[in-house]
């Protein structure tokens, strides 16, 4: 077991979800491994998941929200260690357009997570201590294949859709090459086929922050009653920025001070846009596992999926009759446009039914979170033609 | 020389309009075979992807350089994405496609020959359908009126116009034969929609044909 610890110095939230979380958790025990990329397998191991809706008889409504890097299942419900609203209630809900009074949605904490399914901050049943670094390296293709059980586990053999933005996007893309049998739409979000070199540089520096802070201890916090929540801190502020826009930060903050009317002359956090950082790096760390930071981080790293299919990304989805709908935001800098469109351009090689539309928005990455009317329609729209086809009765 | 009659229109067909869709889209409908792969260039708000859908059984994609456009398709169900046909046709393979379409879209290319060259190397076949400035009207217009033509059809002002190469039948031949590209069928409309006589000369079409739909294909 974990060794008890002085609650002031550890989250009571993330641990205590990584291990009792507060979703149905899908058990696999030693006679279904999952198989990891890294050339071991993973035994036994959990998945926490979420659902919405009703699973029609025909069992042909299921749709798999995947999540990014820093999300969880906690899709459109009340998330239980922070008491927000789920991460995505805008977009899934009743009447939304991922409309769960239609639909079967189901979210999974991704492998290497912390919010229930197994990630370094789970017990390694071996050792009776958290895995930390001892976890198996994750990849993008671990976590879909973890999705994959999860779905035979649920009885479900086909998905309706699955959807995701940023690493979620990923994952929806990897799921279109792996399983292109078990998807019939497929919308990844705000995203590409690989981690670019700049995208690896900046996680390598929320990395090295994690680990440069004296309570990382090796990654062995959790067994040694510490916790690096600066460095993960100082990691979230700089992912943070990412995820914006010079557009956004200065419509949002401009160059405005902070409860004061003059700069003190110190490093006080005069500025609005300071004080917004760390307040995002200090929540970020209440809920969040440093651990599974770097895991997940790694995972986006390394996910390339042209390289699986010979260089060649059309490859991965050739003979594919799944429906795909490429989003991208015109301001995101992290997944410019242009990664979309070589992702269209190889689904169009591929003869893959694909649309492409890229929202006008200058809120940056993260605009895929937040409420933009035109993407909204668009998935709306693709998702009710698809369900046409589907034969998905209103 | 054109095969003008190679083979009758369907006029069953064109005349059939289930849901009041434009006469030069329902021409160019005809034109495509049932279930073929469609490519449609600049497709709008997918009023023309939707019809052969619905009425042709056709597996049809589009391109659309508006976003407004891309989405309205996308919402409607269509496989559409957002691109410009000057540069984004090079990005598909050879023989993608049965048949490639641009509809009233030739004109506001930058280089319509090698649009029309990218057309013909993804699909087997080309649909290409543009107003013709060789129209009556629009010679009336600069012969008495001494300005640029406006019409019902071409509203726009010369300096705000997308439209940035217009041409004639005549020239479209012409065009045709320079670029290689063999004339299958051709079809022009009058001022009210309604397809010219068949039999009649090419003159005749140039001078009363208020637009013209051309298929295509390469000269092998």
């Amino acid at each position: 077991m974990v060794q008890v610890t002085d609650s002031t110095t550890r989250e009571p939230g993330t641990t205590r979800e990584a291990e009792q979380p507060r979703s149905p958790v899908a058990r696999f025990g030693p006679d279904r491994p999952l198989r990891l990329d890294a050339g071991v397998d993973l035994a036994p191991f959990q998945i926490a998941y979420q659902t919405y809706g009703t699973l029609n008889a025909a069992r042909s409504n299921a749709v798999l929200v995947c999540h990014a890097l820093t999300g969880d299942q906690h899709v459109a419900n009340v998330h239980p260690v922070t008491g927000k609203p789920g991460w995505w209630e805008t977009m899934v809900g009743p009447g939304r357009p991922i409309d769960t009074e239609r639909y079967f949605v189901i979210c999974s904490n991704v492998v290497g997570g912390c919010m229930g399914t197994t990630g370094p901050a789970s017990i390694n049943p071996q050792t009776g201590q958290p895995w930390a670094l001892g976890l198996p390296v994750i990849t993008v293709r671990d976590m879909v294949r973890a999705q994959a059980m999860l779905l035979d586990h649920l009885g479900i053999d086909s998905l309706f859709a699955v959807l995701g933005g940023s690493m979620g996007g990923m994952q929806v893309l990897q799921w279109a090459a792996s399983y292109p049998h078990r998807v019939f739409a497929a919308l990844p979000i705000a995203t590409g086929a690989r981690h670019s070199a700049q995208n690896i540089a900046f996680h390598e520096v929320g990395r090295q922050a994690v680990m440069a802070d004296p309570e990382w201890r090796g990654g062995n916090y959790l067994v040694e009653g510490t916790n690096p929540r600066r460095g993960l801190a100082v990691a979230r502020m700089g992912a943070h920025i990412t995820y914006l826009s010079d557009a956004a930060l200065h419509r949002k903050f401009g160059r405005r001070l902070q409860d004061r009317d003059n700069p003190t002359f110190s490093f006080d956090a005069d500025f609005q846009v300071e004080s917004y950082l760390r307040h995002q790096g200090i929540s970020f760390v209440e809920r969040f596992d440093a651990n599974s930071y770097l895991y997940l981080t790694r995972a986006m790293d390394y996910f390339d999926l042209a390289a699986d299919y010979g260089g060649v990304l059309a490859h991965a989805f050739k003979g594919s009759k799944t429906r795909v709908c490429v989003i991208s935001f015109t301001s995101d800098w992290l997944f410019p446009t242009s990664e979309s469109r070589a992702v269209v351009h190889a689904l169009n090689a591929a003869g893959v039914p694909v649309s492409f539309a890229e929202i006008e928005s200058d809120k940056g990455h993260d605009a895929f979170l937040l409420d933009e009317p035109e993407f909204f329609a668009i998935v709306r729209g693709f998702l009710e033609g698809a369900a046409r086809l589907r034969g998905l009765e209103r | 020389m054109l095969a003008q009659t190679k083979r009758d229109l369907t006029m069953a067909e064109v005349v059939r309009d289930p849901a009041g869709a434009r006469v030069d889209l329902l021409l160019v409908a005809a034109m495509v075979e049932r279930g073929a792969r469609v490519l449609d260039v600049g497709c709008g708000d997918g009023e023309l992807l939707k019809l052969l859908r619905d009425e042709r059984d056709v597996d049809g994609r589009g391109i659309e350089l508006s976003r407004e456009g891309v989405n309205e398709c996308v919402a409607k169900g269509l496989a559409v994405i957002q691109g410009d046909a000057d540069t984004d046709l090079a990005d598909y393979p050879d023989d993608a496609f049965d048949y490639v379409i641009l509809s009233q879209t030739l004109q506001a290319t930058r280089q319509p020959r090698v649009v029309l060259e990218q057309m013909l190397r993804i699909g087997r076949r080309a649909i290409v359908s543009f107003p013709n400035f060789g129209h009556w009207r629009i010679r009336l217009q600069i012969l008495f009126g001494g300005r640029m033509p406006s019409t019902d059809n071409l509203p726009h002002t010369w300096y705000d116009t997308p439209n940035i190469h217009f041409c004639t039948i005549k020239d479209f031949r012409d065009l045709c034969d320079v670029a290689g590209i063999r004339l299958e069928r051709a079809v022009a409309l009058d001022a009210w929609g309604k397809p010219l006589r068949l039999t009649a000369p090419w003159w005749f079409w140039n001078l009363f044909g208020e637009q013209a739909v051309f298929l295509l294909s390469r000269k092998s």
